[in-house]
């Protein structure tokens, strides 16, 4: 018992490091990418090629003064960052990274704790994240955050449907709910479940997409109408806490469709010991093409958001899973 | 059983250490925060932001009640969600029959859909 105390809490650490240090350097990925497709060159003074931009804006913002206007309920108000922190990164406590291995003659597995109801935990973990962003809208007693978290509600709720019914397909296929075994079946690029489940493959991009508030589906930060969206009264480490929210729930969604539809850590090559390289190439992939959408795509309009929700994605999901449900039987 | 039941507490310990660590990661970085910063608040700047006017009237506005209607209907097909998970798990031992009840639940859920697209509940106006 005590030795798989320590051995989860260094497992934990590894993660939770590795994990804030991908969100510091989407954020420069991000700018980089998005740089290069717009012809500029951006970050480049702090470090080589600006590599250290992330420490110095985590520094920066350590700095600043916290302002907390007089309107705010307090406790809500102080509540709501950690409250749209913590989920995103918990997910990660269940996402298989690699596969086990041997280290200094012990058996470690790939995962911080192999839930059998895996999937369940991801989704139930991710509907939460709504919670922190419709406190923060409420409790700023901002008219611009009030209507950026109601917006956000909205869509998140409207698209929590879909995104649940998209990977049904997947378990009608795997039948079961781990996260492991799922990455156990995809041994080889063409047991990838994307073959399978190509339409729901493209609802759950969508579905994570509008999910994670990034554009095209950034209503709720819309900058051009709502300011800030729910984080205009925010400041100094409170707003860094949604910000690295923001990019750990990219990371998160990109590792889940990592492990549901590209095969999780299998590849050829590797050892068992660095299948992580694997699924970090895939995941970076993923990230990769969040942030092309962002430099490509312009905003929807609200009332085209809530119609390509409800009338296309939630009965193209249905016909999916039914249409699934039919060829498993076959 | 006993044993299923142990080895289920542990892993879920594994999840009550992560969720541990990432509060202390947020009380630390808040902590640091709260001894580095400066604090010099005046009336001016507490005010709440509004384009640098002084705000109008209530922040707690009156909003558009199909919000409302939305939340609603996300709650009904939320559940049938629900119903879905373990009936997909286990489709491959229910066979026919399953899938057979599983389209006429949906069916009537999808006709709910229906009865709120032609009501007129899904445009936004």
């Amino acid at each position: 018992m005590l030795e798989m105390i320590v051995a989860s809490s260094i497992k934990v650490i590894i993660v939770m490091l590795a994990v804030l240090t991908g969100c510091a350097y989407a954020t420069y990925m991000e700018r980089k990418v998005v740089a290069f497709m717009q012809h500029r060159i951006g970050p480049s003074y702090a470090g080589p090629y600006g590599l250290l931009q992330p420490i110095a804006d985590a520094i920066k913002m350590a700095f600043k003064e916290d302002v907390v206007p007089d309107k705010v309920e307090r406790i809500t108000y102080a509540l709501a960052p950690i409250a749209s922190f913590v989920p995103s990164l918990l997910v990660f406590a269940v996402v298989p990274f690699s596969a086990d291995f041997t280290l200094v003659g012990r058996q470690v597995t790939g995962v911080i704790s192999d839930l059998n109801i895996g999937i369940l935990f991801v989704f139930a973990i991710t509907s939460l994240g709504v919670y922190g962003i419709v406190l923060a809208g409420w409790s700023s007693g901002s008219k611009y955050s009030l209507m950026g978290g109601i917006r956000s509600s909205a869509q998140m709720i409207s698209y929590e449907i879909s995104y649940g019914l998209s990977i049904v397909g997947v378990i009608l296929i795997a039948n079961t709910l781990s996260l492991r075994q799922l990455v156990e079946q995809q041994d080889t690029i063409l047991h990838w479940y994307i073959w399978k489940q190509p339409l729901g493959f493209l609802l759950y991009l969508t579905c994570a997409i509008a999910e994670t508030n990034r554009l095209p589906f950034d209503l709720p930060e819309a900058e051009s109408e709502l300011v800030g969206g729910y984080h205009t009264e925010y400041s100094s480490f409170r707003f860094a806490m949604f910000f690295i929210g923001e990019y750990a729930n990219m990371i998160a969604v990109s590792c889940v469709g990592t492990t549901l539809f590209f095969g999780g850590w299998q590849g050829p090559f590797l050892p068992a010991g660095l299948s992580v390289i694997w699924f970090v190439i895939k995941v970076f992939c993923f990230m990769f093409f969040y942030i092309w959408l962002r430099a490509t795509f312009p905003r929807f309009r609200y009332d085209q958001l809530m119609n390509f929700g409800w009338k296309v994605l939630f009965p193209l999901a249905v016909v999916n899973l039914l249409v699934t449900g039919l060829i498993v039987l076959w | 059983m006993i044993g299923n039941l142990a080895y289920d507490m542990s892993e879920y310990l594994a999840i009550l250490i992560f969720a541990a660590a990432g509060t202390g990661i947020v009380l630390i970085t808040f902590g640091i925060n709260w001894m580095v910063r400066p604090h010099h608040p005046y009336p001016a700047k507490n005010v709440n932001y509004e384009c640098a006017e002084e705000p109008v009237g209530n922040s707690w506005f009156k909003f558009n009640n199909r919000f409302y209607i939305f939340g609603l209907i996300f709650v009904v097909f939320d559940v049938e969600a629900v119903f879905l998970f373990p009936w997909a798990v286990a489709f491959g031992q229910l066979g026919l029959y399953a899938l057979i009840e599983m389209i006429i639940f949906i069916l009537i859920l999808m006709f709910g859909l229906y009865y709120a697209w032609k009501k007129g509940v899904l445009k936004w106006v």
